[in-house]
């Protein structure tokens, strides 16, 4: 479904991305981990069309997608949750969902469909509901990345792009995202990208993984393979390191 | 009795006079929203507004509603043409030097204006009539009563399309934060260039209702624009509340300072508000801290 063919990207003279590949198939949660400053932010921002590709080719359903402009690739079915949630927060909660369809907004059906989808998202986060008239300023963190999930969701993506959608919150909260975007892939057939520091959780979810390190994709393999794996273990996972201590 | 009624009078006209200031720093207000600049070339749109409509009135012997509406549209189009010629081809520009663009703008459309109309002072005919009504005492012009109603108007107009239109919230969220507006599918350009238009139309609005009663020339411009510009600092660059606080609130301090200490200070007194709220209370006067919550 998407299909990334060493791409170089870059922050001026600064290399953030080396020479990436990396591919998901329809249905799939695929994660991708890495460290601080890895280019996982890069590469979604890259796939949204927010960050210019230097070099290399996007396809999307066959297509190529490089350089299109923002609003054409949430036209074509991708979403991102960006980094840090960025909802609006002097809007509403509720002004918030209807941003997220945004385009739909346009025709009467639309209209009408985004008000479906924005109930179906409101099932999906009851908390939502009851927090509708207020600012999304004024929300909490884990309810802030919940609005932000939904924003995306309102678009009706087929591919849903997710950057560290743990990152600051309480571990129940995040539980509770991650069944969340699980049921998606399974009742919706929404195709995942996930980007984690929280690689654990992230691998124990996904079907394929990928590591990213200082721009360059180090590894690929099945969830289960990189969990096993000794380099993963000891960079993302924190195994070993009581031996690594005692020695 | 007689003093009652002479400030009475200043209160009416200051008022007006603040409508106006109110409108004209709408339009600083939006597009300093969208882009994060300021368009110094705002009062020119305000001039241009005037301008057209005596062209209109004058030169095609239109009757006022249709040369209004002209005057609009061109002033509108002028905006848009501004923006796409001068702003949008310029990539990764810092917003000082889009500012100074704006001020370049600002001297070219006064010049062409110069140019076109040359340098007299125009009257536009008043839209009901010069007959004074008498309220309280205190003479109101009829056209004082236009530029309340129709500022009124603009005000609501403003409030439904950016708290309950889709187009509307879509351009405060840019406003916040424009990567995650274009995340959504928000054309980021798209809202700019409505944020150009929608402040050139109200600017030449303003300049239009004002025009029967101070006249108008190819260089009120620069006057109205700064004075639009000190409205919105006092009401802390918002589109809202503040600025109408603020332009009220200049015009009302301006019209008693003509009438109880000189009339050669008017100008003086709107640049010792602007200079004083710039030193003391740089976030405006109504803007209270955003809380934010992570």
């Amino acid at each position: 479904m998407l299909k990334i063919k060493n791409i170089n990207t870059y922050y001026g003279q600064v290399y953030a991305l080396k020479n990436v590949s990396l591919h998901l198939k329809e249905g799939e949660i695929v994660t991708l981990i890495g460290a601080n400053g890895a280019g996982k932010t890069t590469l979604l921002n890259s796939l949204s069309c927010i960050v210019p590709v230097q070099s290399g080719e996007i396809l999307f359903a066959g297509e190529s997608i490089s350089n299109l402009a923002p609003s054409q690739i949430v036209r074509l079915g991708i979403s991102q949750v960006p980094e840090g949630r960025q909802v609006f927060k002097p809007l509403s909660v509720e002004d918030n969902l209807e941003l997220g369809a945004y385009q739909h907004y346009s025709s009467r059906a639309g209209r009408a469909e985004a008000k479906n989808t924005a109930s179906m998202i409101y099932d999906l986060f009851p908390i939502l509901h009851k927090r509708r008239k207020q600012l999304a300023g004024t929300l909490s963190g884990g309810e802030q990345q919940m609005l932000s999930i939904g924003r995306a969701l309102m678009a009706k993506p087929k591919l849903l792009l997710l950057d560290e959608p743990s990152m600051g919150l309480a571990p129940m909260i995040v539980q509770e995202i991650f069944r969340v975007i699980e049921n998606l892939s399974q009742e919706k057939q929404t195709t995942v990208l996930l980007v984690e520091q929280n690689a654990r959780a992230a691998l124990k979810m996904a079907h394929r993984g990928y590591v990213l390190e200082t721009g360059k994709m180090i590894l690929e393999g099945t969830a289960a393979e990189l969990l096993q794996n000794k380099d993963v273990q000891r960079a993302y996972l924190g195994r070993d390191k009581k031996e690594i201590w005692e020695r | 009795m007689d003093n009652s009624r002479q400030l009475f009078q200043y209160i009416l006209s200051g008022l007006s006079n603040g409508a106006i200031y109110a409108l004209i720093g709408f339009g600083f207000a939006i597009i300093y929203n969208a882009t994060g600049i300021i368009n110094f070339a705002q009062g020119e749109f305000v001039m241009l507004g005037g301008m057209f409509t005596i062209f209109f009135l004058a030169f095609f012997h239109l009757p006022l509603l249709p040369a209004i509406i002209l005057a609009i549209l061109f002033s509108t189009i002028i905006g848009i043409a501004f923006e796409r010629l001068a702003i949008r081809p310029l990539k990764n520009a810092t917003p000082l030097s889009l500012v100074i663009i704006t001020i370049g703008a600002s001297i070219l459309l006064r010049g062409i204006a110069m140019l076109v109309w040359g340098k007299d002072t125009h009257a536009v005919t008043a839209f009901s009539g010069n007959d004074p009504l008498y309220i309280a005492g205190a003479t109101i012009l009829p056209q004082h009563i236009w530029i309340f109603a129709i500022t009124l108007l603009i005000i609501a107009a403003n409030k439904i399309f950016f708290n309950y239109s889709i187009v509307g919230k879509a351009m405060r969220a840019c406003a916040y934060n424009s990567q995650a507006a274009s995340l959504v599918g928000i054309n980021v350009k798209t809202m700019v260039l409505l944020s150009f238009v929608i402040s050139s139309a109200i600017g030449s609005m303003a300049g239009i209702i004002i025009a029967p009663l101070t006249m108008t020339s190819f260089d009120v411009g620069i006057m109205l624009g700064l004075k639009g510009f000190c409205a919105v600092i006092i009401g802390g660059m918002s589109s809202g509340l503040g600025t109408i606080m603020g332009g009220l609130l200049l015009g009302l301090l301006e019209s008693l300072g003509v009438g109880y200490i000189s009339a050669s200070y008017k100008d003086a007194i709107a640049f010792i508000i602007l200079l004083l709220i710039l030193f003391i209370r740089p976030e405006g006067l109504f803007r209270t801290k955003e809380t934010e919550r992570v």
